[in-house]
């Protein structure tokens, strides 16, 4: 994207037809370290990259806890994530003390949606630089939308967000139909997967990343470190391969895996064997 | 409407704050049945000692999943009915699937009847909400202090005392909706009896998972050949 004459106010269109202050406000995302989401029928997983700016320093918080059932992972300006993280979390407390009950999540993001396309109609404002991976739980069942600093929110099966967030996105296109009826280790397993394929080669460990479940009789909660670790050493001990996806959620990885294929995009082995390639980055 | 608020005591919000009810309604019985909720009310509405009105509706339906009763201030139930009204509205002018549930409007009708209450003006109502969501059934009440709560059976005003005792000996899970209704017309008969505030001429209303029904008013029958009611006068010389 090149600089023109028609970049400088969000309320001026180019003669093609575009904003691009709002085009800009979506680089920012682009540019913000990676965060996927992924949901089946009774849960939803957020994950995020978090890396610290250097050694000394502690690492950004990047997944905020909106309420008891919804929670939300952003990339990019991640001072504007915190503000409308606030403002999330101010929207379902007020609904409950009125409603007793909860905010439904479309209705959440309606409103986010909403609040950043003001952004993108005044002359004295500018959008928000953040893109919002937002998962919860409500009586339609489990939902993961991304928000979008133009103002626009679209519900997806899953998604990534954020630098290399199109390697997530392809190893997540291979499998998303498995994902409505996986349990809920393996969800978390697959976003573990998903967020590895964004490092390029880089080692997971739990000291970069955040991982955070909402579900059915469990209220949305991160994960601590110990437990991420456990899951990263499961199944890379199992020759980082994809686990199998029958409905096996045990701690042994005494899983008999043919292991001993060991390119980073690993072989995929699910039940739908359609002779799937190994995943080249 | 914005002024009452500012100031408590001074002579020009007065004039904008209730006081005391003029035309008013008396009991409302909810009950938690088989299918859903059953509600009675009768349809009159006294003005002071007279009873004036007759053919006051004072049950109406909320959204897709409740019912509202009030007993008290008639003119303050119309106005309930306009918020409530609005609230619907704008539940479903977001077009997203999701509606507002008995427990939501019990719960916003919880908060307006406490706010109006502390700026000392209140909706001088007592309200039975009830409905079914999701199978879920659900019967609560709220009155003009904001004191509120959820019960298997409800009653406003008279209906506590009189219907109530009634209920607690003879409801029971899983009422069948012929059994339900025996059970509050045997309430409201003793209401009729009793409370002078009460009219000949009721309506019955129920909700369950398909919806509301209202029924057309009618009458219940009573009996007034009690032996003592014979010369009554017989033990007492000189009285009418």
């Amino acid at each position: 994207m090149f600089r023109n004459q028609y970049d400088t106010d969000v309320t001026t269109w180019s003669p093609a037809g575009r904003l691009f202050q709002v085009e800009y406000a979506m680089e920012a995302v682009k540019q913000g370290s990676a965060a996927i989401g992924l949901r089946s029928k009774t849960h939803v997983v957020l994950a995020s990259v978090n890396k610290a700016n250097s050694e000394l320093s502690s690492h950004q918080k990047k997944i905020f806890k909106v309420d008891d059932h919804i929670g939300v992972a952003i990339a990019g300006l991640t001072a504007d994530g915190r503000v409308l993280s606030r403002y999330m979390r101010s929207e379902c407390i007020n609904y409950s003390y009125s409603y007793e009950s909860k905010l439904p999540v479309g209705r959440l993001v309606v409103q986010l949606a909403d609040k950043a396309q003001v952004c993108t109609q005044r002359s004295w404002k500018r959008p928000y630089g953040v893109g919002l991976l937002v998962g919860g739980l409500d009586e339609s069942g489990a939902h993961l939308y991304y928000n979008c600093p133009s103002g626009n929110y679209f519900e997806y099966q899953a998604f990534a967000i954020g630098s290399r967030s199109q390697a997530a996105k392809t190893y997540m296109e291979r499998k998303f139909e498995t994902f409505a009826e996986s349990s809920r280790e393996n969800l978390i397993k697959d976003a573990l997967f998903a967020l590895r394929e964004t490092l390029q080669g880089e080692k997971l460990t739990s000291t970069i990343c955040t991982v955070a479940v909402v579900g059915i009789g469990e209220a949305f909660h991160i994960l601590d470190k110990e437990t991420v670790q456990a899951l990263i050493n499961e199944f890379e001990i199992a020759g980082e391969e994809a686990p199998a996806n029958e409905a096996a959620p045990e701690d042994q990885g005494g899983d008999a895996q043919p292991g001993g294929d060991v390119q980073p995009g690993a072989a995929d082995q699910g039940p739908a064997d359609e002779g799937v390639a190994p995943m080249d980055i | 409407m914005e002024n009452s608020s500012y100031s408590l005591l001074s002579s020009e919000a007065d004039s904008q704050r209730t006081l005391y009810p003029y035309v008013t309604g008396t009991s409302v019985i909810g009950i938690k049945y088989k299918d859903g909720i059953l509600m009675v009310a009768d349809m009159g509405g006294s003005y002071g000692s007279t009873l004036r009105y007759k053919s006051v509706e004072r049950m109406k339906p909320v959204g897709k999943h409740s019912l509202i009763g009030a007993s008290g201030e008639i003119s303050d139930f119309q106005e309930i009915l306009r918020y409530l009204d609005e609230l619907t509205l704008n539940d479903s002018m977001w077009d997203d699937g999701n509606s507002l549930g008995p427990k939501e409007v019990h719960n916003y009708l919880t908060r307006v009847m406490y706010n109006r209450r502390n700026k000392f003006n209140p909706l001088w109502n007592s309200l039975v909400l009830g409905g079914v969501k999701n199978g879920q059934k659900y019967l609560g009440t709220v009155n003009m202090i904001g004191v509120h709560y959820e019960d298997n059976h409800v009653a406003t005003g008279f209906g506590n005392h009189l219907a109530r005792p009634i209920l607690r000996d003879e409801w029971h899970e899983n009422l069948s909706f012929e059994d339900g209704v025996k059970l509050l017309e045997k309430c409201m008969r003793v209401l009729l009896y009793r409370d002078r505030s009460a009219v000949n001429k009721l309506q019955i209303a129920k909700i369950t998972d398909e919806g509301v029904t209202i029924s057309q008013p009618y009458s219940l029958k009573t009996f007034w050949n009690f032996s003592a009611f014979q010369n009554p006068t017989v033990g007492a010389e000189g009285s009418w």
